[in-house]
């Protein structure tokens, strides 16, 4: 026992510690804001580098929510911090599980800004009235359709919705140019999905808008009786894809990329896009936005222009494979052009019905 | 039989363990508190459609996996500990040692590995495709997240039941063999009977802790009232539902809480006396057959996650993945590990002292109650403290002083059950005698009590320790912004699919959690050491 006496005396000893550091932390967010209108705001919104000397210089620290992993983004933001001075305080997590959070922190979160990896979580703060609107100069850099209508949020990046599969077991000319293709006999048991995912989610309700909801349940439906294999996630089934466990996965088309950076150019899948106007090519977006708990709206925004900024987009391009959204930034020359996509017309703040296909989902029994 | 009555000295339960173990009880009803207003704040309309149609068919499915793993654990586990405690097995401390450290292992490292070696072409596939496996059959589902569940909380059973059966009298037993009666008749009706408080003081934590288990169902597949609750957050971000699933939890916690009590209480006091030490179980030939038995267990419950990961991180290095710095997330972990430790330790011996030594039936309640959040979802728990947080500390708010409050609200009934477990085994009169010696009750307390419940304190201590360090809900939601943590790294590296940088923090993680529990193993258990 003398070793586990010893471990607990250490761990008396080690309570001041953890005070000291609780004490730190709370220095870092009480930093006075620098006080400034809306107006000011949409003023002060340098460009990476470019005005050192633009008038009310964003200062002090923000807090982040990061949705996205610290793996993919902390470099980035080590980044931002380097080339304005402003501290970023990053806490990471499931992009849904933080989108509860500030919603059961309300209006008194001490985060500022909310980087979610999907538009249903940032609809979801929206709906809740949690977001500050976005200052005009802001949100015309990205288009239209991956921005919130109500200038609530702007998307950073964009993935496209893809079949991966794998080479060595179906040939390219075989792939279906529909997602509607795969409740054919011929794929019987040969396709993975994950129900519980939010990009599968919102790939449903961009089916049930496009289609309406009889034809997404019947095609969920039809999807089941082919024996459609479930798995937890995007990674799991281009895992399984890979390793051969079935044919095609419905997935998003960045993971892909990651695999092989991973694992190797052997990596034994590979994505297909399915043709314009398809549910199937549905192009989602992680995006960012300013919440009114916010005490240091300048730097929030001035962190929000750096990812909207070239080095910012660029990042993306690279480090996460997603394609960038502002307009003239190219993706990754392995992947096909964003404008060559097509994906159906809808606006991302129009799915925003997400109770409903859970609904939907839970009925047909997809989430058992 | 008659069992003696083991509780209940005589003498007066000291009044200053009331506060503390008061305030224990009220911190683990915070949840509660947070469920009972969320849930309701949409009427009973949300209430009705829950219980209308959804609640049932899930209860359903969370129950039959906790049976199946509750069944699966006692048939690892008590041939296990018999094997460890009762036998001239070769190399028995070893032996312990490793069939207590798969605790070591967090859910959702062992539902990925399990997932990466028994999926249908997963790397057991692999070997066997020479002998013309084409493919293995599913693992998703009932029986893999069974699987993987029995794999890390057998050694919660392994360890009370080893316990059990390092104390309890041999007496009846031989009496039982010297009449002629044989073993296999003996075994179910002197020995089983005997170890039934302790079964089912494992099962409970067994129990509660499958139906508060994300990580494994998720993994492989198999819905149940937490995955649903984690959906509903992660979906439709509808609260008030996922609060009124929470609800239902609570409830058949309470249900499963008074079960475990009835059978406490039938048993009563058995366990406690010992006569002399029992005489070793040759096995001769049957030697290798058990041998053969606890290398299986170790296979699959400590070889195959560790085995995975170290194959993620040997192909990761091959490539030249990016390996995240783990050394402040380690310290990070290792501070708060302690730290909650020693407070959740500390907080929950006079709630243990008074439920154990001064057994009246309000302390027993009380200890029941700290019970009934253990079923929730850490999510849930973690959201609730944030409810609580934000409302009422606001200066402490995401700073590591909530972190550790959390801590204490998850795992003091982990606290419990080892510091009960050692208090239950000491003499009754010992408090008796030294207040019939005039010694005033604190001082009793502080001279005779406390001191003989030291063994059990380290145990609890390095059962609350390693539960810490691989908490993952509670610990994401409610650090400070910036402050890493092993398992926030292993999570943050497996959601972006770089499974080498994964394994790094989890091998780590893993490697940090096993240390209290080899010591532990090692010295064997506490209630042998008190003569």
């Amino acid at each position: 026992m003398k070793l586990l006496r010893l471990l607990f005396l250490l761990a008396l000893a080690i309570v001041p510690l953890v005070a000291a550091a609780c004490g730190g932390d709370d220095d870092d967010d009480t930093t006075p804001a620098p006080d400034s209108g809306g107006a000011a705001t949409a003023a002060a919104s340098p460009t990476a580098a470019a005005s050192p000397t633009a008038t009310p210089k964003p200062s002090g620290s923000i807090t982040v929510y990061s949705g996205r992993g610290e793996s993919l983004v902390k470099p980035l933001f080590e980044q931002f911090t380097k080339e304005t001075g402003i501290q970023v305080n990053v806490k990471y997590g499931d992009s849904a599980q933080l989108a509860t959070l500030l919603a059961e922190e309300g209006s008194s979160s001490p985060a500022d800004v909310f980087f979610p990896q999907d538009a249903g979580a940032l609809g979801a703060i929206s709906k809740a009235g949690l977001f500050e609107k976005l200052p005009e100069a802001t949100l015309a850099k990205v288009p239209a359709t991956y921005r919130a209508k109500d200038g609530s949020w702007v998307g950073v990046s964009g993935r496209a919705r893809v079949i991966v599969y794998n080479p060595t077991a179906v040939q390219a000319s075989e792939l279906p140019s529909s997602v509607k293709q795969l409740t054919d006999p011929k794929w019987k048991g040969q396709v993975g999905w994950a129900p519980t995912n939010g990009s599968f989610q919102a790939f449903v309700t961009a089916f049930r808008k496009l289609e309406g909801d009889a034809a997404a349940e019947k095609w969920l439906k039809d999807m089941i009786a082919n024996d459609v294999k479930v798995y937890k996630d995007n990674k799991a089934i281009v895992a399984a894809v890979a390793a051969g466990e079935v044919k095609l996965g419905l997935v998003n088309h960045y993971y892909l990329w990651g695999f092989i950076k991973d694992q190797g150019e052997g990596f034994a899948a590979r994505n297909h896009y399915t043709a314009a106007g398809d549910p199937g090519t549905l192009v989602n977006v992680a995006g960012v936005g300013i919440l009114k708990s916010s005490k240091n709206k300048p730097a929030a925004l001035a962190f929000i222009d750096y990812l909207l900024s070239e080095a910012g987009q660029k990042y993306f391009v690279e480090k996460t494979y997603e394609y960038p959204l502002v307009t003239g930034l190219k993706a990754d020359p392995r992947l096909p052009a964003l404008e060559t996509l097509k994906p159906p017309a809808i606006d991302l703040s129009d799915l925003d019905d997400l109770q409903g296909t859970l609904a939907l989902l839970r009925r047909v029994g997809a989430l058992q | 039989m008659a069992a003696l009555p083991i509780r209940r000295p005589a003498s007066r339960a000291p009044l200053a363990l009331w506060p503390p173990g008061l305030a224990v009880v009220a911190a683990t009803l915070v949840p509660a508190w947070y469920l009972v207003r969320r849930s309701t704040e949409r009427g009973l309309a949300p209430w009705e459609e829950v219980l209308r149609d959804a609640a049932w068919p899930l209860l359903a499915r969370s129950l039959q996996l906790a049976l199946v793993v509750a069944v699966a654990c006692v048939l690892v586990a008590l041939p296990a500990a018999w094997l460890t405690t009762r036998t001239d097995l070769p190399f028995r401390r070893a032996w312990s040692v490793l069939m207590a450290a798969p605790l070591a292992i967090p859910s959702y490292v062992m539902g990925m590995t399990v997932v990466e070696f028994l999926g249908p072409k997963g790397v057991l596939q692999g070997w066997l495709e020479p002998l013309g496996v084409e493919r293995l059959p599913e693992i998703y589902g009932l029986w893999g997240a069974a699987f993987t569940l029995t794999a890390v909380s057998f050694p919660y059973v392994y360890l009370v039941l080893r316990g059990a059966l390092g104390t309890a009298s041999v007496a009846e037993e031989e009496a039982s063999r010297s009449l002629g009666v044989p073993p296999w008749p003996t075994f179910f009706r002197i020995v089983l009977p005997g170890l039934a408080p302790a079964i089912a003081a494992g099962l409970l934590l067994v129990v509660l802790y499958v139906l508060s288990d994300f990580g494994g169902v998720s993994t492989l597949n198999y819905n149940t009232f937490t995955r649903d609750i984690f959906l509903e957050y992660q979906s439709s971000f509808d609260r008030t539902r996922a609060a009124v699933l929470a609800c239902v939890l609570v409830a058949v916690a309470a249900v499963i809480l008074v079960a475990e009590m009835a059978v406490r209480r039938r048993a009563g006091g058995r366990a406690s006396r010992r006569t002399a030490p029992p005489r070793p179980v040759p096995l001769g030939r049957w030697r290798w057959p058990a041998i053969g038995f606890l290398a299986l267990v170790v296979l699959a419950s400590l070889a195959l996650p560790l085995g995975v990961l170290g194959y993620w991180l040997v192909r990761g290095l091959q490539v030249g993945a990016n390996f995240p710095d783990i050394g402040e997330a380690a310290r990070h972990s290792l501070t708060m590990g302690l730290a909650a430790a020693a407070l959740t330790v500390a907080l929950a011996l006079p709630l243990a002292i008074l439920a154990a030594r001064y057994g009246g039936a309000g302390a027993s309640l009380l200890e029941q109650v700290a019970y009934l959040t253990h079923a929730l979802p850490g999510l849930v728990v973690a959201l609730s403290l944030v409810f609580f947080g934000i409302r009422y500390a606001q200066a402490f708010y995401q700073t590591t002083w909530m972190l550790l409050f959390a801590y204490l609200v998850l795992f003091v009934p982990n606290a419990l059950s080892a510091l009960r477990a050692n208090l239950l085994r000491l003499p009754p009169r010992l408090e008796e005698a030294g207040t019939s010696l005039g010694r005033r009750p604190l001082v009793v307390l502080a001279t005779v009590t406390i001191p003989l419940a030291r063994p059990g304190m380290g145990a609890a201590a390095a059962l609350v320790f390693l539960t810490v360090l691989k908490e993952l809900p509670a610990t994401l939601l409610l650090s400070p912004p910036g402050f890493e943590t092993l398992p926030g790294l292993t999570w943050g590296r497996t959601s972006d699919a770089l499974y080498a940088g994964a394994a790094l923090p989890a091998l780590v993680l893993v490697g940090l959690a096993l240390i209290p529990l080899v010591v532990l193993a090692w010295r064997g258990d506490p209630a042998t050491l008190e003569s």
